[in-house]
């Protein structure tokens, strides 16, 4: 069968900055897949490339069977398309939002009408379907944002960041609706985020995006198993030496050995056996050691081996600012 | 194509609701070109004593003047519901969907249409109010309106290009003060063609700002020249046809720059 996405070696640069270097990613239909990567890694350029908003400099892409570049009208019908920043009206109510969408993409009134009242129940709005969405709390507003993208049911879904300013239920709640999608009614989603929790959770396969090309594509098990081992994470005392105790790790047998405040991360083969070994080098050498833990591999360290950044250090730093 | 009539219908619909729902903005829109009318009335009063006005009051020379410079410089603000658009996110939503770029451009020029006509009516009726009789009568006000519509339609056009342009509030805002208080001094808006000095009258004779004055005056005298309107109707016409088609290629300015 054939993909329901399909990039091929994008290129697509904004004066000096190249955004897309080469990226190419394959979403089988009926899918969700997840794009991964840090701030101004080229997720979003990717999805305006692929929803016709914008054309690449080099490079094709298919969607849903039309090619993007020759046929951007026939993508328009067939694509929901929620964007990372907001796209409703903040002058009209929610329902005037969805069914404004509707009439746009060919239904007819009562089928606008209908449906705007369908979603509206399904993401909890009901009782703000009259309000203007100026008045929306975040949460709310992003939830209209979901429910734009699905009013004509269309076969290829891309999210952008869809769940950024949900609370936790929130987020637990459009997971749901995500994973309902592909499962049910066959949509397939092209979804980016910023939580590796998310794409955990909701993708049949990722892709790790960093400047602009994908670094590893693959389900998230198959990513994770790519590495060996386990990690340890080892938090030093007030008083050590984080380069030090460094030096002393890797001595210790120790590989890929990295800093993050007064926390060190480094993977070994075996953890339950490597840390004793551990301490007591570490002990020898006057370091000392304040939490010491064994972790399977996570997609993070997958990322963080990948890009030489963690995502979670990435989000808290973006949420911080 | 097929989707340009609906599309447009819809999508005015959103500016109307839109603007009936900011009261502020609708008591601006009735209350700018009452000011005008006042201002311009006082300040000038005694020109009609210059040659070149016909016999009646200086209002009634003036509201034809006021309604198109009120036109003009409403629709040039037209293009700042663009890049309101744009900066919301809703722009780039429309643009990967199905909506028709021509509806897009249309449905602005309408609601642009839509408020010239309620900002000229207002005019109109405070004029009469204050004593001013329109010989040309009700034909006249129509024909008036259509001059108004139609360079509502061009400079609307023309602000909602820019904007796509520009894509930015300073460099619109800049842009459409330059250019249409310009071409409103340059025109018998306020003042007789008679009374302007050489070079302004062969200026104004090029200027669709005029052409829509000097059309809705003749058409609200007590003797039309109809050959006269006809022609300026239809130059202001194509103008307006022109700058829509280009303002809508625009779109492709702003799809590369996104
Ligand atoms: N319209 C634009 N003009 C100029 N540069 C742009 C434009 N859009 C994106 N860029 C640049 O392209 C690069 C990739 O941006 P993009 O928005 O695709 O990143 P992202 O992966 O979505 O990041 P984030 O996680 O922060 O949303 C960045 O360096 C960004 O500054
Ligand atoms: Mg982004």
């Amino acid at each position: 069968m054939h993909a329901a996405i399909q990039a091929e070696a994008l290129v697509k640069r904004y004066g000096d900055v190249t955004a897309l270097d080469g990226l190419t990613v394959d979403v089988p239909p009926g899918t969700v897949f997840g794009l991964l990567g840090p701030n101004g890694a080229g997720k979003s350029t990717a999805v305006k490339v692929l929803t016709t908003l914008t054309r690449p400099d080099s490079g094709t892409a298919t969607v849903a069977g039309h090619d993007a570049l020759a046929e951007p009208a026939l993508v328009r019908r067939s694509i929901g398309v929620v964007t990372q920043r907001a796209g409703t009206d903040p002058q009209a109510t929610g329902r005037e939002n969805l069914v404004l969408a509707g009439r746009l993409q060919g239904l007819s009134g009562t089928e606008a009408r209908s449906r705007a009242d369908a979603l509206l129940a399904r993401f909890g709005l009901s009782d703000a379907a009259g309000r203007v969405v100026r008045t929306y709390s975040g949460g709310m507003a992003r939830k209209l944002d979901v429910a734009m993208g699905l009013v004509h049911h269309p076969p290829v879904l891309f999210l952008d960041e869809p769940t950024t300013g949900l609370d936790p239920a929130a987020r637990a709640g459009m997971w749901t609706e995500i994973a309902t999608l592909a499962r049910d009614e066959g949509t397939t989603v092209l979804l980016t985020t910023h939580y590796l929790e998310e794409a955990d959770q909701l993708a049949e396969r990722v892709a790790i995006v960093d400047r602009g090309r994908v670094v590893a594509t693959g389900t998230p098990d198959a990513l994770k198993s790519d590495l060996r081992g386990d990690t340890v994470v080892v938090g030093l005392g007030p008083d050590d030496d984080p380069a030090r105790a460094t030096s002393v790790l890797r001595d210790a047998g120790a590989g890929e050995v990295t800093t993050e405040g007064r926390a060190l991360r480094a993977r070994v083969d075996d953890g339950a056996q490597a840390v004793p070994a551990l301490l007591a080098a570490l002990e020898r050498n006057g370091v000392g050691v304040s939490a010491i833990t064994v972790a399977r591999p996570s997609l993070d360290d997958v990322y963080l081996r990948l890009t030489g950044r963690t995502l979670v250090g990435a989000v808290e730093a973006e949420v911080a600012a | 194509m097929t989707t340009l009539v609906p599309h447009t219908l819809h999508l005015t619909g959103r500016h109307v609701r839109g603007f009936l729902r900011q009261p502020a903005f609708v008591i601006v829109t009735l209350v700018q070109p009452l000011i005008w009318l006042l201002l311009f009335g006082q300040l000038f009063r005694g020109i009609v004593v210059l040659p070149g006005f016909g016999a009646g009051s200086y209002l009634e020379f003036l509201a034809p003047g006021v309604v198109i410079m009120t036109v003009l410089f409403s629709s040039g603000w037209s293009g700042m519901a663009f890049i309101e658009d744009m900066d919301r996110g809703v722009m780039d939503r429309m643009l990967s969907s199905p909506a028709s770029r021509g509806a897009m451009m249309a449905s602005s020029v309408a609601y642009t249409g839509f408020t010239t006509i309620i900002q000229s009516l207002v005019i109109v009726l405070v004029a009469v109010a204050s004593g001013a009789r329109f010989a040309g009568g009700v034909v006249g006000v129509l024909v008036m309106l259509v001059a108004a519509v139609l360079l509502a339609a061009a400079f609307g056009s023309l602000s909602n290009g820019v904007a796509l342009l520009v894509r930015q509030r300073e460099a619109l805002i800049g842009f459409s003060t330059t250019l249409t208080l310009p071409l409103s001094f340059l025109s018998s808006a306020i003042i007789a063609r008679e009374a302007m000095p050489g070079w302004i009258q062969t200026v104004a004779t090029w200027n669709p700002v005029d052409w829509a004055v000097t059309a809705s005056r003749s058409a609200l005298s007590a003797d039309p020249d109809w050959t006269g309107i006809g022609w300026r109707l239809l130059g202001s016409a194509l103008v307006a046809l022109v700058l829509t088609a280009l303002a809508t290629r625009a779109f492709r300015a702003y799809h590369r720059s996104v």
